[in-house]
């Protein structure tokens, strides 16, 4: 295990568990965007250039200005009198703490990652783009359908309704 | 490298790799070990030292610049130390960027006392740090660029990203309403032109094929044999993209007529109200490097980077033509900024969604028409209606319902 | 330990983080980035095994993380406009109070 990994592995975990635990709703959002940031420096260390600047890009440049929008419009960051865990919270806790637990000994136990590493694989941008529009150009349609259908749905979802004059 | 290398290459055309040989030979002179990281140190020192130096020039020629446009003279007290050669060589006024930045440097730095401090501390810092990311992968010259990656223009639109949390940030840790409001306009703002920035930059993308942008340059230099370089910017519709995408930077860098989010006659400054001093330094220094980082990928991308226009001129270095195009850009961006109103804010929303949005979508088409037809006579005139009749029919009907009365013009006497 | 090990034991850590807190904050936001804490760990799990997997020329693993980005700020446009409207029907985002099918 070399130190660049376990540098942006701690931050990671610290952040992931800042963005979950944290009282004030803002700072969640704040940490929850630095995670991101750490992922797409893991996916820079494993060789995946674009995947890594598409999830700056879409995360940090998107999903997180969402996400602190929603918080701002919903005022949610103000009532704070309340607990901060539901009923029953160390429930939800036990089971998180045993899917992990779970999915560690899979991970240990497991001949795939004894198996020999391949030499690493270098993809341009115009192999990415070919491989788009050859072999996964139906996903490919389909997410833009299904894209399309979010954002009407969002705008119309968000939308303030109208008064229908009874 | 040995010396007769080092002469022939900077003899090589008229200086072009100048700055190239200088810093292979700095970088010679450290052992093997660490030439790796002098080599990125070096780099970055440089472009911190020159576009610092461009900001403090930029400033001063801006005040005077808009002075001049409103008829009056700009700051014409402070000058340069050590320059009174004569009567008439004082250059009154360009020493306003050692005062300025003396003065901020020396305000004292006030922090509201609710204001949340950690984020308020963290704002200017994570402004400026993607901004100063994104000229990494900008092309200053031939062999110039700092990073050559395979997919620049996505880093470079990826770390653009970035900032808009420090507005975010900045807004919501002053504990401040206008603040906040300034902040969530400046968003909803930077947000909305984002679309068509990307969308007129694809075009660029889509004829060339590559998303590197050294190799972008390249593809638009002249072939032996032609005259005129074959800058986008000469063709139909990558004038119509260099347009919108200049009316797009605009917006990206809060400059007027855009600068809703920090007018400083409605919402006093919005989202760095509540910074001083150094800070709001800072922001002012993130600011202008934006602005410089996308008139550096408007040239990149439309107007041939560091190519010559004419291949007679090419004996002119390659890093003289990008800064003088930047500097060009510069002025324009001035000029604009004296000259048009600012806009209001569902103006500017309707503008960025059902103008410039039909119209960058109507220029990919566009492009490919005229990669598929060729490029001669039939191309330019099937490309300009193309883009053309669109342009002229969403403007005759988006505003056509405005009632407004005849233009008065008052002149200083 | 191998590298892929880290990797799979990073992305397991990552996905039960952000299971914990879907299942036990109150507030409806925090629950949705628990949501996308959990599909970035599958991302992270997709990119590792591609690249320590056989075969990484296929760019399978490459393809799911795009699409499942894109999926991914979909599905959080749509859940955030979920839960503006329940706020401005309910008044609260707490998943605790919004517990009647009658409006």
């Amino acid at each position: 295990m070399d130190a660049i990994f376990a540098i942006i592995a701690a931050l990671t975990v610290v952040s992931a568990a800042g963005a979950m635990f944290l009282r004030n709703l803002v700072h969640c959002a704040l940490c929850l965007a630095v995670t991101f940031g750490g992922l797409a420096l893991l996916y820079l260390k494993l060789g995946a250039q674009f995947v890594g600047f598409a999830q700056v890009l879409v995360y940090v440049g998107a999903v997180a200005i969402l996400i602190l929008f929603a918080i701002l419009l919903t005022r949610s960051g103000q009532d704070d009198g309340h607990n901060l865990l539901s009923n029953k919270w160390w429930l939800g806790a036990g089971v998180a703490g045993a899917v992990f637990v779970t999915l560690a000994m899979c991970v240990q136990g497991s001949f795939v990652t004894g198996n020999r590493i391949p030499a690493a694989a270098d993809p341009s941008v115009k192999a990415i783009g070919t491989a788009l529009m050859s072999n996964y150009v139906l996903p490919l349609e389909v997410i833009a359908l299904l894209l399309t259908a979010a954002l009407i749905g969002a705008v119309i979802i968000a939308q303030k309704e109208k008064e229908t004059g009874k | 490298m040995d010396s007769t290398t080092f002469f022939a290459n900077l003899a090589a055309p008229g200086f072009d790799q100048l700055f190239v040989t200088l810093k292979a030979l700095l970088v010679s002179a450290f052992p093997e070990v660490i030439q790796p990281l002098v080599s990125i140190v070096l780099s970055i020192s440089a472009i911190i030292a020159v576009f610092g130096l461009l900001f403090a020039i930029t400033t001063v020629v801006e005040r005077k610049g808009l002075g001049r446009i409103q008829n009056r003279p700009g700051p014409n007290r402070v000058g340069l130390p050590w320059f009174h050669v004569g009567p008439l060589s004082h250059l009154n006024g360009f020493g306003q960027w050692l005062a300025d930045g003396i003065k901020t440097l020396i305000k004292e730095d006030i922090v509201p006392r609710s204001a949340d401090k950690v984020i308020h501390f963290l704002a200017p810092l994570s402004l400026v740090v993607p901004v100063l990311l994104a000229f990494s992968v900008l092309p200053f010259g031939r062999n110039m660029t700092p990073i050559e990656l395979d997919a620049g223009l996505l880093f470079f639109f990826a770390v653009g990203a970035g900032t808009e949390l420090s507005v975010f940030m900045a807004g919501w840790s002053s504990r401040n309403k206008y603040s906040l409001l300034g902040a969530m306009r400046a968003l909803a703002q930077m947000l909305s032109y984002e679309i068509p920035l990307i969308l007129s930059a694809l075009t660029a993308v889509m004829l060339v094929g590559t998303l590197s942008l050294n190799d972008i340059v390249v593809a638009q230099e002249a072939k032996p044999g032609q005259w005129l370089a074959n800058w986008h910017v000469f063709t139909p519709w990558g004038f119509a993209g260099f347009i919108l995408f200049l009316i797009a930077a605009t917006a990206e860098s809060n400059r007027s007529p855009f600068d809703i989010p920090e007018g400083e006659s409605e919402i006093i400054a919005g989202y760095y109200i509540e910074y001083s001093g150094f800070k709001f330094a800072i922001f002012f220094l993130g600011e202008y490097f934006g602005l410089f980082a996308m008139s550096g990928l408007a040239i990149t991308l439309f107007l041939g980077g560091w190519t010559a226009p004419i291949a007679f001129l090419s004996f002119i270095p390659s890093w003289m033509w990008f800064f003088g195009k930047l500097f060009a850009l510069i002025a324009l961006f001035i000029w604009l900024r004296g000259t048009l109103p600012r806009v209001r804010m569902d103006q500017l929303m309707n503008f960025a969604w059902k103008f410039m949005l039909p119209l960058a979508l109507i220029n990919l088409v566009n492009v490919a028409v005229w990669h598929y037809t060729g490029g001669g006579m039939v191309s330019w005139v099937v490309c300009t209606l193309i883009i053309g009749i669109p342009y002229l029919l969403l403007g005759r009907t988006l505003f056509a319902g405005q009632k407004l009365g005849p233009r008065t013009y008052r002149y200083a006497s | 330990m191998n590298e892929l090990n880290g990797y799979l034991l990073l992305s397991a850590l990552l996905f039960a983080i952000g299971l914990a807190g879907a299942l036990t904050r109150r507030n409806a936001i925090i629950v949705l980035i628990g949501i996308e804490l959990m599909l970035n760990a599958a991302n992270l799990n997709f990119i590792a095994f591609w690249r320590y997997g056989p075969n990484p020329e296929a760019l399978t693993g490459v393809m799911f993380a795009i699409f499942s980005i894109a999926i991914a700020a979909a599905e959080a446009a749509v859940g955030l406009a979920l839960i503006i409207a329940i706020h401005r029907h309910f008044k609260t985002t707490d998943v605790g109070r919004v517990d009647r099918m009658k409006g």
